[in-house]
């Protein structure tokens, strides 16, 4: 369990985190969404006490990261790929970081295994791919058998079949009973991976709750309707067990009934439509949509002339 | 999948026992190349240059004149080889820590240690003795193997003669202290490139602008800087016409340079963001 609370973090003028607090709880998978630059790395890197916070406060399990004994014990991270000194072997970098924290050579096997990297555990790290480096970062976080785990983008640089592993390790971790944090900039990887998300956009908290929560109030498929009579048309769904929000644009979004049951209830109570239109919104729209205002750095994609062919 | 919760991590352990960090770092220190290759250079170079001495004293003591021959120190110019060493010896113990910073393992190190003050402690340890032990070995086997081609008419010394013994352990201490010194330097600049200049600068460079400056100016500044107090330290002569600070006086100022820097680079450690 990690407890977030009003965390602010300056970095001379910039703001890097500001007034942050959400929880990461066991079992579940808490995604950490957002921009590039929005600060997650900064959030994960002042949970593992590498950062001081200017103010606010994290605790572990209770305690603040400083007081662990043995943290890797309980706190497991993948930080950034390859912090890693590249001309040490995989197996030296474990046992090193196993020897801080009193845990045995046999576990370094162990963790090498089941990051499929016994085979090349004595070549220098130097030499790895950057997918193997992400492998080799978990298996650091793993070593423990920490209750608590953070992965700070942990599918970058990894082949389809390694972004399919990391998927399922991460929910095999929280089935567990762990509590796992993972940062991604990318919702469909969040979509699929996460059952909770903390959504934060140029360091402040943007949204926070379960994945469901999160589609229902932004995404997802949805009518919209629009009428004379809107006032009466909610009402008549409503009672039919839609579910109405008005849009406060003058039309209602509707959710869970296709648009020809709409259009025949709303025509059958002699009401008259004036739109009737299926909208679509994936998550990936809805966290552009939820993150625009914060994001640091944006690229055009119109109004560039481009040169074809012809 | 393998299973995650093995039986092999209930491992004996009370609370951080500083033995693991010992381990640990010393696990660091020698799952790398560079280490290998410094202290490789280090053997190389002293006791290269204690043989080409011995050999070329040897050669042409018969052209020493009078003066040359009265302060000739067999002891000293066997131990002369160890000024290189003395630099090579900052690269590993520069290294130790701006390594750490160069490739990230610092986060690494402070996430599974984040009490940095033992970390810092734990490496001093692990590079202190390192340096002291090969200090000694190399200023030993330099004087050795220098005496041995020292050959008559020119005088050799041997280890029951005055100040002989205090020399050579003194060359080891020297090499063992600007380890630390260098752990230190780089616990404050944290990048290889930058504590290597300043390491360098302050042992080689310094001296050498302080030579060009009036000498009422320099002399009380130049006997405390190090290369000076290891040529005293491994002379068994007097060094510089009694400006010189005394042998152990000079390896308690060395001491100061290099636990001078650690406690205020292990300050910064604790202070400073990862």
């Amino acid at each position: 369990m990690i407890h977030v609370r009003e965390l602010t973090k300056h970095y001379r003028e910039t703001v890097a985190v500001h007034d942050l607090s959400f929880d990461v709880p066991p079992g579940v998978v808490t995604g950490f969404l957002g921009p590039n630059g929005s600060g997650k790395s900064t959030t994960m890197r002042m949970i593992m006490g590498l950062d001081r916070p200017d103010e606010g406060s994290v605790t572990i399990n209770g305690r603040a990261y400083v007081a662990l004994d043995h943290p890797l014990r309980e706190v497991g991270a993948l930080l950034e790929a390859k912090a890693i000194h590249p001309g040490r072997s995989a197996r030296h970098h474990l046992q090193y970081l196993a020897e801080t924290n009193g845990i045995s050579r046999q576990r370094v096997d162990e963790v090498l295994d089941l990051v499929g990297l016994t085979e090349v555990a004595s070549r220098r790290v130097g030499k790895f791919s950057l997918g193997m480096g992400q492998r080799l970062g978990i298996a650091a976080a793993l070593l423990g058998d920490p209750g608590v785990l953070l992965f700070d983008e942990p599918i970058n640089g990894l082949d389809p079949e390694g972004i399919l592993w990391v998927r399922n390790l991460l929910r095999g971790l929280a089935a567990e009973g762990r509590s796992v944090f993972v940062s991604s900039h990318l919702m469909s990887e969040m979509a699929l991976t996460a059952d909770r998300l903390v959504v934060i956009g140029r360091g402040a908290l943007i949204s926070e709750g379960t994945l469901d929560e999160f589609i229902a109030d932004t995404a997802g498929t949805y009518v919209k309707v629009r009428g004379p009579q809107l006032a009466e048309i909610e009402r008549v769904l409503h009672a039919a067990g839609a579910t109405v929000v008005p849009d406060g644009e003058g039309a209602l979004t509707v959710r869970g009934w296709e648009a020809s049951a709409i259009g025949d209830l709303v025509m059958s109570k002699q009401l008259a439509l004036h739109e009737l239109s299926p909208q679509t919104a994936s998550l990936e729209e809805a966290f552009m949509t939820l993150t625009r205002d914060s994001v640091e750095y944006h690229g055009r994609t119109t109004d560039v002339p481009v040169t074809t062919g012809k | 999948m393998t299973t995650l919760t093995p039986e092999s991590l209930r491992t004996t352990s009370t609370p951080h026992q500083k033995s693991h960090l010992i381990r640990a770092e010393w696990t660091k220190l020698r799952t790398v190349r560079s280490t290998w290759w410094t202290l490789s250079a280090m053997v190389l170079v002293t006791l290269g240059v204690a043989s080409i001495a011995g050999a070329s004293v040897s050669h042409s003591w018969t052209t020493f004149n009078v003066i040359q021959r009265a302060t000739f120190d067999p002891t000293g110019i066997s131990l002369k080889g160890l000024l290189f060493s003395q630099l090579i010896i900052g690269v590993l113990g520069v290294l130790v820590m701006s390594a750490e910073y160069g490739t990230g393992t610092i986060r690494s190190t402070l996430a599974a240690t984040p009490q940095r003050t033992r970390v810092l402690i734990a490496k001093a340890g692990v590079v202190g003795a390192l340096s002291l032990v090969v200090g000694e070995v190399l200023s030993f086997g330099a004087f050795f193997l220098g005496q041995s081609l020292l050959r008559s008419p020119a005088p050799h010394a041997q280890l029951s003669q005055p100040h002989v013994l205090q020399a050579v352990v003194g060359g080891g201490v020297v090499i063992g202290l600007l380890g630390l010194f260098a752990l230190g330097i780089a616990t404050l600049i944290r990048h290889s490139a930058g504590a290597i200049t300043t390491y360098v600068g302050i042992l080689l460079v310094v001296p050498i602008i302080l030579q060009t400056l009036p000498s009422s100016f320099s002399q009380p500044i130049l006997k405390f800087m190090p290369f000076h107090i290891s040529d005293v330290m491994t002379s068994t002569v007097t060094v510089g016409q009694g400006s010189s600070l005394s042998p152990w006086v000079g390896a308690g100022v060395l001491a100061l340079y290099a636990f001078g820097t650690l406690a205020v680079g292990g300050y910064l450690l604790r202070r400073r963001d990862a």
